[in-house]
């Protein structure tokens, strides 16, 4: 050590709130990003799916004897062979290879790897199908009724002479449905009843959420491969690999340890991948087969069909207040379209409900959703899970029970606003709460209350475009979501002997920029750049267990794990060069790379130095670290209840909007939000989820409708289902409130989920402040907007419906 | 089988020969010929902008064209721009504003955004838009592509791809 090192003093930096560059940044713009659809192994065959051709209709023969004899074919499999196939899904309600019947446009029927793509879609082509029709259940208020052609009719999965293949606790076969209900929810907490009883003003609504689709650019995609010992290798776009890896061990009845998962860059999640789909357990029965690695890539017309949407949902909400603006109560009846079978979009009460009970104080609500099997697509999990359709029927009535009372619709929410410390009839409990600066910064950075007077002065002017705003606000889980046993994340860190930190995270990276804010946190504590640090966290083989990218859960649990496992090779660290500088570690700090005397800022060591003295000395110790997290949450109970986060985020949007009432034309001029995100690790990549949940939330509400005409998806394609682009984005005006959450790593909450779910909501509001009329259905399209100006829109409906 | 064809053309400014399908699309015979994957399928009817390409100087949607016209053409790819130091700001800029997220829809658009720049030096806000109309993204919201782009708008024209070298 040269005696101007010695002396050098080093100020105290941070990362925390900076504008980080993504660090996967430059290989993904220079074209070098290698996704799935991107890899080949050696000896790959190419698998290919055929779908039914029916909605709903019996199989009675497949021939797939032209296409097993097609030059350049290697496997051609039906359910007739992979008997041991077991029901996939949330509900185990779906076969991979369909049997006796097909119950939506995508059931799979076939399928064959080939030496190339080409030659297995030829395959497909020569396999005939004979099907018998069935009537379609295309209407889940049909569906419902007694009487109604049964979805699920009979037993299916794996026949009695293969039970001595079942494992303890898991399903083989799904037993049948006598009625089409896939799922119910209740909830309640207090009296409605008398809820209502002491309301002065109380309205109710029916609110219809359409079908929308993720769109991730990336296609869906799978490569998988057997090793000689038979042992299973998926490169998978899934966004849980550990929950994957253990329920794909039992659809293949293998010892889930033979398996391995590596995640390769994925183009797009948004909660897309959060199922297993059965073109990924075909695939692996083709792979098995043809004991050649299999790869599979959906087309666009195949990713519209084949994937999951959001949850289409009818709503009926019934709320009231008191003349002096105290919330009463919330009466809510859902039916969910479950579509043919049952994935996370059957589960999205979950979340609806903390919406109607604890967005706002209510001191009694009562919840109800029942989710129904049709042949129409079926519904997975999608950022907001839920919470957008919850939150376009609360801000509606925010904004019809201000008015009704005469009240400014901004003071309205104040009033019932949450705050910190609040613990909510369903016992969710806010020890941080921005919630009342997020809506008073959002409105006052709008001028909400000038506008929205002026606008409504303004209905009745003779310009035909209207101007409106309108607000809306969230409650959404920030702080992970205890659903699984555990809400954990590991972390394994070790230095190398240059001090560069390898960070091997359990969390998995879908572009949402986890892997910067996890080196950020880890630089923070070991006093490095962030380009000290590498992170590896896409191998199963690899890395420890996280529960899986969803829930807006990272950063707050990869995150407390990174900085648990980072703290303790920083203990170390200074222990060691306590013993080496002759000093208590507490007068040591790490930073800029090196141990520095924390009164003084006087570098003692380049770090690099101290580590590799710790490594090439007789009594050998390398940094290296491990850490598990599992946050302060609980589950809830059978009644929903239960405090089911460690952190809850919240904010406020503001909407505006120009209205060509000649045209019917919603043009979203301005957006601007208040986000409680605890505090702001990594400023550029906060922004990044904000604007595109934004724009998300705008397509939500103006342009995206996948058509689904009795059972028929009829606009598979970017042509006909409309993707906001870059001319139509909003101006967007974004603050941050940071109310430091005390659990959270550096205080902040997760956001992932947040900008997307109040769009449509403040959309809606924003219109009727502009025209005075109210829609109740998405998307707001030229033909809606226009229709209801004229005053012919259909208002939705749902028949009341009562369990037999 | 289809007809095959003989083709020259000029990749990334390497004289490049191949034999392709007659009804192959350049898309294909990128990532699967030539193995040039920073060319992106999205959606193979010309709607997400994700597989662009320049073609003599012309921005085009790769799914589109059929491989055996590249014959005699200058063809320009991401790998090319890459290459390419004159981008190098291009490129700065999108890390540098995070422009990127899950990164898939960035190599068509960082194609389109140099063509842009190219045709359109010191476009401003509604020209950028404009110019990545034919560009999805699902990640960004856009926001951040346009800020890149605009800030390297007023600068130096980047490369541009496809045009043959400046003489």
């Amino acid at each position: 050590m040269n005696v101007a090192e010695k002396k050098a003093l080093i100020e105290r930096d941070s990362l925390i709130g900076k504008r980080i560059a993504k660090m996967d940044a430059p290989e993904k713009a220079s074209g070098k990003t290698r996704y799935v659809h991107d890899i080949d192994l050696p000896g790959q065959l190419y698998g290919k799916i055929l779908r039914s051709s029916r909605v709903h209709a019996l199989i009675k023969r497949i021939d797939t004897s032209k296409a097993r004899a097609l030059p350049g074919v290697h496997v051609v499999i039906t359910a007739a062979d992979v008997p041991d196939q077991r029901p996939i899904g949330v509900a185990k309600d779906h076969l991979p290879l369909k049997t006796d019947r097909v119950r939506s446009q995508r059931d799979e029927i076939a399928a064959v790897a080939a030496v190339s793509e080409e030659i297995a879609e030829r395959a497909l082509r020569l396999i005939e199908v004979e099907y018998e029709d069935l009537p379609v259940v295309s209407d889940a208020q049909a569906a419902i009724e007694p009487g109604a052609t049964l979805i699920h009719p009979e037993p299916h999965g794996v026949e009695h002479h293969h039970l001595s293949l079942k494992k303890a606790g898991a399903p083989v076969a799904f037993v049948g449905k006598t009625d089409n209900i896939a799922m119910r929810f209740d909830y309640a907490h207090g009296d409605v009843a008398q809820g209502e009883a002491e309301s002065d003003v109380v309205i109710e609504d029916t609110f219809r959420l359409h079908y929308v689709t993720h769109c991730c650019m990336g296609v869906s995609g799978i490569l998988a491969e057997f090793d000689a010992s038979g042992n299973l290798l998926m490169y998978s776009n899934t966004q849980v690999p550990f929950l994957h890896k253990r329920e794909f061990a039992e659809y293949l009845n293998m010892d889930p340890a033979r398996i391995r998962i590596i995640q390769p860059p994925i183009g797009g999640g948004f909660g897309s991948k959060l199922d297993i789909y059965p073109f990924e357990v075909i695939c692996v029965f083709l792979a098995r087969a043809a004991r050649r690695p299999v790869k599979m890539v959906f087309s666009r017309e195949e990713e519209f069909l084949a994937s999951p949407t959001r949850q289409p949902v009818l709503l009926t909400l019934r709320s009231g207040c008191t003349k002096d603006g105290t919330l009463t109560f919330r009466q809510v009846h859902t039916l969910h379209d479950n579509g043919a079978y049952t994935s996370w979009g059957a589960t999205t009460p979950f979340v609806m409900m903390q919406t109607f009970s604890s967005l706002y104080r209510v001191p009694h609500c009562d919840y109800h959703t029942v989710a129904v099997y049709t042949n129409n697509p079926y519904a997975g999990s999608f950022r907001g899970y839920g919470n957008l359709q919850a939150t376009f029927a609360v801000e509606a009535h925010m904004d019809k029970l201000a008015e009704a009372i005469g009240m400014d619709p901004l003071e309205f929410r104040l009033k019932n606003a949450q705050e910190p410390g609040e613990v909510t009839g369903q016992g969710m409990t806010f020890k941080s709460c921005g919630f009342r600066d997020c809506l008073t910064t959002a409105a006052t950075r709008s001028d909400y209350r000038r506008k929205h007077r002026e606008n409504a002065a303004r209905q009745k002017d003779p310009d035909p475009v209207k101007r409106g705003i309108g607000m809306a606000s969230m409650l959404h889980v920030g702080g992970g979501a205890k659903i699984y046993p555990s809400d954990g994340c590991g972390t394994i860190l070790k230095l190398d002997d240059f001090a560069h930190v390898t960070l091997i995270t359990g969390a998995s990276e879908i572009g949402q920029g986890s892997e910067t804010v996890l080196a950020q946190l880890v630089c923070e504590e070991l006093g490095l750049p962030i380009s000290a640090v590498t992170v590896v966290n896409n191998d199963t083989d690899i890395t420890p267990w996280d529960v899986g990218v969803h829930a807006s859960r990272t950063t707050f649990i990869a995150g407390n794990s990174a900085i648990g496992a980072a703290r303790k090779a920083r203990a170390k660290i200074l222990a060691a060069a306590a013993k080496k500088f002759d000093c208590a570690d507490g007068e040591l700090e790490l930073r800029g790379g090196h141990v520095i005397r924390a009164d003084s800022g006087e570098a003692l060591t380049d770090l690099a130095r101290l580590i590799r003295s710790l490594h090439f000395s007789d009594r050998a110790e390398l940094v290296m670290t491990t850490y598990y997290y599992e946050p302060p949450s609980q589950h809830q109970d059978k009644g929903f209840k239960g405090d089911v986060s460690a952190a809850y985020a919240w904010a406020t949007q503001v909407v505006e909007v120009e209205v060509d009432t000649q045209t019917g034309i919603v043009k979203m001029t301005r957006v601007t939000g208040a986000h409680d995100v605890g505090r702001v690790l990594n400023r550029l990549g906060i922004e990044g989820q904000i604007e595109g949940g934004v724009v998300m939330g705008q397509g939500y509400a103006l342009t995206e409708n996948l058509m689904v005409e009795n059972g028929v998806v009829r606009n598979p394609n970017f042509r006909d289902y409309k993707l906001v682009t870059a001319p139509e984005i909003p101006e967007m005006d974004v603050s941050f409130i940071e109310s430091m959450d005390g659990e959270g790593p550096q205080g902040a909450k997760g956001v992932g989920e947040a900008p997307a779910i109040c769009i449509a909501a403040a959309t809606a509001n924003a219109i009727y402040n502009a025209t005075g009329v109210r829609i109740y259905d998405l998307p707001f399209t030229p033909e809606r907007v226009y229709r209801a100006l004229a005053g012919r829109a259909e208002k939705p409906v749902l028949k009341p419906w009562q369990p037999a | 089988m289809p007809l095959k064809h003989d083709i020259e053309f000029t990749l990334n400014g390497v004289s490049t020969r191949a034999t392709v399908p007659v009804d192959m699309s350049t898309l294909t015979m990128m990532r699967e010929v030539l193995g040039l994957t920073g060319t992106k399928y999205g959606c193979g009817e010309g709607e997400c902008g994700a597989c662009t390409i320049v073609v003599d100087g012309v921005s085009v949607n790769s799914c589109l064209m059929f491989a055996v016209d590249c014959d005699g053409r200058q063809v320009a790819t991401i790998e090319g721009l890459a290459a390419d130091p004159r981008a190098d700001a291009l490129r700065e800029a999108f890390v540098a504003h995070g422009a990127v997220q899950c990164g898939f829809c960035t190599p068509g658009m960082m194609m389109q955004a140099s063509h842009l720049l190219a045709t359109h030096p010191g476009a401003d806000e509604e020209t950028i838009k404009r110019g990545i109309e034919g560009n999805l993204c699902r990640c960004t919201g856009y926001r951040k592509i346009v800020d890149a782009i605009a800030s390297v708008a007023d600068k130096a024209p980047p490369a541009a791809p496809g045009q043959g070298e400046p003489s």
